[in-house]
């Protein structure tokens, strides 16, 4: 109850910051346009089927999520940096409480954000089938590598830091990385070594796989996201709960 | 019966000893206010008889509760409301207040019920509906106290309440505070020595983590052989008196 309660309070939080909807939501659409815009100028002939909307959504959709992390670090770190956190503290909620409040919330949010993205997307061309849902089941792992990451940040760093690591670096390293705005093997060398290693080019070839129906593909790519996912999970949690009987 | 009783309570870190074997006890339902410079040790006995940090050695007692051995039970009967504004901005003051009583246990029919009240008791109607980072300074401060005292404390701290506040505001503060007099107890942190002195029925004075001198104001006054509180805070805190 009392969890419920806490998690309740967070996201009326997130989702009142104007912010939240602008770089949640609004952000990944305006992409969105922007590139399937782009997709119709490029002539059939050119071969060229990166933006083609089976694979641009997948890629939007994952990046969409990096914002959990911003939305998270900050919502963590305000508190931390506030005396609000005393006040949390001095009540009865557990350790426990606090890390549910504040990380299962903003899953169904993340699940809300990724349907939103594929609805979306049905206006520019996107089949229905199944494989919809299943690619939005698919970013469930990304998103708990996101709200980990976020919630990592926000323990350590004050809500202006967490701004620019989680706000610019991360979104950044989510959108070149991933190869939804370019063909990773273009590059190729370290920079397509480094991105292969990174969670976020699999979290996105996972959508892609799941979009297509290649199923047999989907968990391999998959496996590297839920390993990022549970050790971001494991250390966030560690560092989360060291802090806070530091910052008391 | 003692609502707060301390036992030689001491914190160290690491080579510097910031509160010094403290005896101190605050009858149920006194208005207590500790007194003391900056670092003269009155934040961390707060933070260690609300449970927030644990103490190299001594111990206390929150209304026979343990803070060492019993800190959940402290927990539920405590609140504090911290020197800096400490409100939910983006929630409601009807909804910070839900918030806290629900954290506290209170099911979803009492939170809302106590809400309405503590609402009419601090003259919030007009503001229930508004977002907490809307609210003035003074307005938001008295927030911070309604939500401390939502989920029915015996003991309440009351860690600044009136900092940076103008003096109107921290006049209207000081309205709200003295209407709780008596009936729970108040521990008030303060360096508005006035505040002290018109609001507390005991003060004590910290120096350097040791409670230096107790009583009342007037009982202070004549220790440092002075007519004015703040000669006699200084005269004490100053080590001027012997004591």
């Amino acid at each position: 109850m009392r969890t419920l309660v806490f998690a309740s309070r967070n996201v009326k939080e997130i989702v009142r910051d104007v912010f939240t909807l602008i770089f949640g939501i609004l952000f990944p659409l305006v992409l969105l346009v922007l590139l399937s815009a782009i997709n119709r100028s490029i002539p059939k002939e050119a071969g060229m089927a990166l933006f083609d909307i089976e694979n641009l959504i997948p890629g939007i959709s994952v990046f969409g999520l990096s914002f959990i992390s911003l939305f998270t670090a900050t919502l963590v770190s305000k508190d931390r940096c506030t005396s609000f956190i005393l006040r949390l503290f001095t009540s009865p909620l557990k350790s426990s409480q606090y890390i549910a409040g504040y990380t299962l919330p903003l899953i169904p949010m993340a699940i809300v954000q990724s349907v939103v993205c594929y609805i979306a997307a049905f206006l520019f061309g996107l089949e229905w089938s199944w494989n919809v849902l299943l690619a939005v089941v698919v970013n469930i792992p990304a998103a708990v590598f996101y709200i980990a990451t976020g919630l990592l940040f926000g323990s350590i760093l004050n809500d202006k830091a967490v701004g620019g690591v989680c706000g610019a670096l991360l979104t950044n390293l989510s959108a070149w990385l991933s190869g939804t705005w370019f063909d990773l093997k273009l590059v190729g060398g370290m920079f397509e070594k480094i991105a292969d290693i990174l969670p976020f080019v699999h979290a996105v070839d996972a959508g892609r796989f799941a979009l297509m129906g290649e199923y047999s593909k989907v968990l391999p790519e998959l496996l590297w996201v839920i390993g990022y996912a549970v050790v971001l999970t494991i250390v966030a949690i560690a560092v989360f709960s060291y802090k806070m009987k530091q910052d008391k | 019966m003692f609502a707060i009783k301390t036992e030689k309570l001491t914190k160290r870190y690491k080579d510097k000893t910031v509160v010094k074997d403290l005896d101190l006890s605050v009858k149920e339902g006194e208005m207590y206010a500790l007194l003391g410079v900056n670092g003269a040790g009155k934040s961390t006995t707060i933070k260690m008889l609300s449970c927030l940090i644990r103490p190299t050695s001594g111990d206390a007692t929150i209304h026979s509760n343990s803070i060492l051995t019993d800190s959940t039970k402290v927990k539920q009967i405590i609140s504090v409301s911290p020197q800096e504004t400490s409100v939910a901005p983006n929630l409601t003051v009807r909804e910070n207040l839900e918030f806290i009583a629900g954290i506290f246990g209170f099911d979803k029919k009492s939170a809302k019920k106590k809400t309405q009240q503590i609402i009419a008791e601090f003259d919030m109607q007009e503001i229930e509906n508004s977002r907490a980072k809307t609210l003035s300074g003074g307005w938001q401060r008295r927030l911070s106290i309604a939500m401390a005292l939502i989920s029915e404390p015996k003991v309440l701290f009351l860690d600044e309440p009136t900092l940076g506040l103008d003096v109107l505001a921290r006049r209207e503060l000081w309205k709200t505070i003295a209407k709780l007099k008596g009936k729970i107890t108040i521990i008030l942190t303060t360096h508005y020595l006035e505040e002290a002195e018109a609001l507390s029925d005991r003060i004590g004075i910290m120096a350097k983590g040791v409670l230096k001198a107790q009583g009342t104001a007037d009982e202070l006054k004549e220790l440092a052989k002075t007519d004015n509180f703040e000669d006699a805070f200084v005269r004490i805190a100053g080590d001027e008196v012997s004591v």
